[in-house]
């Protein structure tokens, strides 16, 4: 059953339309990415499910129950902000308590609710701290267990994991999602790094636009993507030119489908100072430079008068220097045909 | 992370400060040490014959309570004033920090400030054509209502606290307006997701966020509403001595300034006792 639904959901800003008749439904534990470049409305979408902003047109609802009029301090959910918004005059056990304290729930239960909301984001002991005494990480773990501690239908995540470092990010990712199926709480979280989303998400939505252009679990989305947008969002992707030069460089060789566009993914290429005989595509190139990153490097190539990257193992990568002739090579699976252009 | 101290560093901040310091010195520091002086006198040291030291203004008084009587007044005075200047205050600078934006909120804000840009003698005969009897205020709400209106608002206490409130609200409006300000936004968002309604966010998060600026406002109005003299002396009317007027007459009328500069270093000891009992108060707002 889905926890959350939003259906033909339209809302504007005066002349602005942050959101173009959306329709998506949330499954019930499930943990759910929106995606999107910025302006895209997927902060807008967040907003109308948490009950900030009423959309002008379309339903949503919470639990089977419609909520599109419903203010956002009776609609039982838990939000968490970008900047945390932890409040300041308060310590932390009063932060986390403070959705209790507006429910009237007993002194004793809300030190015992208290308590097990910072056991479960590890921050136990230090509930007489203020925010400002904590570290980043830290903060992002008390206003977790303040979205929380109340029991929500829905957890609301505003690009929750943005400031922090890398590092501490990763670390952040593996613990939300551990604590998300430790609550087993259906949870909404917006982002644009989509990395992220790959990795939390069960499931990912991208927005462009104001309109939701694919939904679907990250593996799919990924390989199936609908059109050129998502595959250029969601990880790299070396589009095709359309139309294809005719007639091909000489020594080229492709296999595609009838699809509108194809794409290949940078991960998939090879490439090699020769011709590769085993490929089933194969195309010529400029090797334009070499970025060394660690554990991977990438190539940009240019081909076909397109801009490609090819990412692998930094020593699966033969030494060439700049300017000279490439060749690119891939297997017929690993084409992406994408439908719209 | 703290930085390593350069040589030097600590001559060139001193060097830096002075003047800031000589001014300091020159504009208060001096002055302030005169009256001192002055105060333990038996004549300023103005005419030709050579004043001795004394302790006489001092014992005065202590020995008058009518200026106890009137001390007591003036700091009543600057509680009422104070009282209303937050109660009118803090709701303004309220709406002006979290409801108005853009240019309505620029107007607005030049109406509070407009009273600091206007002399301070005009203001107050405009309150005294505003307030006297049968002056603008009775003819209006004559001409509103029905029956006859003679409030006689003039020459009363209530007419030097209108003055003054008129006066000294900006300070309160700004300084509210500034500690409000500064709370982000996201703050209300959570507390509402938390499920908190207007009243929990003011009372819990609102006022003890923007206590600072509020008591900060409070103590600005309070200390100048204590030692006021020309409000109460054109607003007042035969109500209108308080302990600011009378030291004021020390000065312009008796001449006594020795017996002046005595009941000045007495307010100020009173005012900044008020405040020392207050702080534990005013800390744990501030904190």
């Amino acid at each position: 059953m889905a926890e959350v639904s939003v259906a033909g959901v339209t809302m504007r800003f005066g002349e602005m339309t942050a959101l173009d008749d959306v329709s998506l439904d949330f499954v019930n534990g499930g943990f759910f990415a929106l995606l999107g470049p910025s302006g895209s409305g997927k902060t807008t979408l967040l907003r109308v499910i948490a009950g900030f902003l009423f959309p002008q047109a379309g339903r949503v609802r919470i639990a089977g129950q419609p909520v599109e009029r419903v203010p956002v301090e009776k609609r039982e959910i838990g939000m968490m902000f970008q900047n945390y918004a932890l409040f300041p005059n308060l310590t932390v056990a009063e932060n986390v308590g403070f959705g209790l304290r507006v429910r009237h729930v007993s002194r004793a239960e809300e030190r015992r609710r208290v308590g097990e909301a910072l056991d479960l984001v590890q921050l136990s002991g230090l509930g007489a701290r203020r925010p400002r005494e904590l570290s980043g990480g830290q903060r992002q773990r008390v206003a977790l267990a303040r979205a929380i501690v109340t029991n929500p239908k829905v957890l609301l995540l505003d690009e929750p994991l943005s400031a922090l470092d890398k590092a501490l990010r990763v670390d952040m990712q593996i613990e939300l999602k551990r604590i998300q199926r430790e609550v087993g709480i259906t949870t909404i979280f917006v982002t644009h790094d989509q990395e992220e989303a790959l990795t939390l998400a069960d499931r990912i939505g991208i927005l462009r636009d104001g309109r939701l252009v694919q939904a679907g679990p990250p593996r799919e989305v990924y390989n199936a993507p609908i059109d050129t947008f998502t595959a250029r969002f969601l990880g790299e992707a070396n589009l095709l030119p359309d139309p294809l030069p005719v007639p091909l460089p000489d020594g080229a060789r492709l296999s595609l489908t009838s699809a509108a566009a194809h794409a290949v993914r940078p991960e998939a290429l090879t490439l090699s100072p020769g011709p590769i005989a085993a490929a089933e595509n194969l195309l010529p190139g400029r090797l334009v430079s070499r970025v060394f990153a660690g554990s991977m490097a990438t190539c940009i190539v240019a081909v076909l008068g397109e801009t490609w990257k090819v990412v692998a193992r930094d020593r699966d990568l033969p030494q060439l220097p700049e300017n000279t002739e490439v060749w690119l090579g891939w297997a017929r699976a690993d084409t992406i045909p994408i439908d719209r252009a | 992370m703290a930085q390593a101290p350069i040589p030097g560093d600590g001559r060139r901040a001193a060097g830096l400060l002075a003047p800031a310091y000589l001014w300091l010195t020159l504009a208060v520091f001096l002055p302030l040490s005169a009256m001192l002086f002055f105060s333990f006198l038996t004549a300023a040291p103005f005419g030709t014959e050579s004043p001795r030291a004394t302790l006489e203004n001092y014992r005065d008084f202590f020995e008058t309570p009518t200026y106890a009587l009137l001390l007591w007044k003036s700091i009543r005075l600057g509680l009422w004033v104070t009282l209303l200047c937050v109660l009118i205050g803090f709701p303004c600078a309220l709406v002006l920090a979290r409801q108005i934006r853009g240019r309505a909120r620029e107007a607005l804000f030049l109406l509070v400030i407009l009273p600091f840009w206007s002399n301070s003698l005009v203001r107050v005969f405009s309150w005294a054509i505003v307030l006297r009897g049968n002056g603008v205020l009775d003819r209006t709400l004559d001409a509103l209502l029905p029956f006859d209106v003679r409030l006689g608002l003039m020459f009363t206490p209530a007419a030097v606290v209108i003055g003054l409130v008129h006066s000294y609200l900006p300070y309160v409006i700004l300084t509210s307006y500034l500690a409000l300000q500064a709370i982000e936004d996201d703050i209300f968002d959570a507390a509402r997701a938390l499920g908190a309604g207007r009243i929990t966010i003011l009372r819990r998060l609102i006022l003890p966020l923007s206590l600072p600026g509020l008591i900060a406002g409070a103590v600005l109005v309070f200390v100048p509403v204590v030692g006021s003299f020309m409000e109460p002396r054109i607003l007042g009317g035969r109500f209108g001595t308080y302990f600011g007027t009378v030291i004021e007459d020390q000065f312009v009328a008796v001449f006594n300034w020795p017996l002046g500069a005595a009941l000045s270093f007495i307010l100020l000891a009173v005012v900044l006792a008020i405040l020392g009992l207050s702080s534990p108060v005013l800390r744990r707002g501030l904190t």
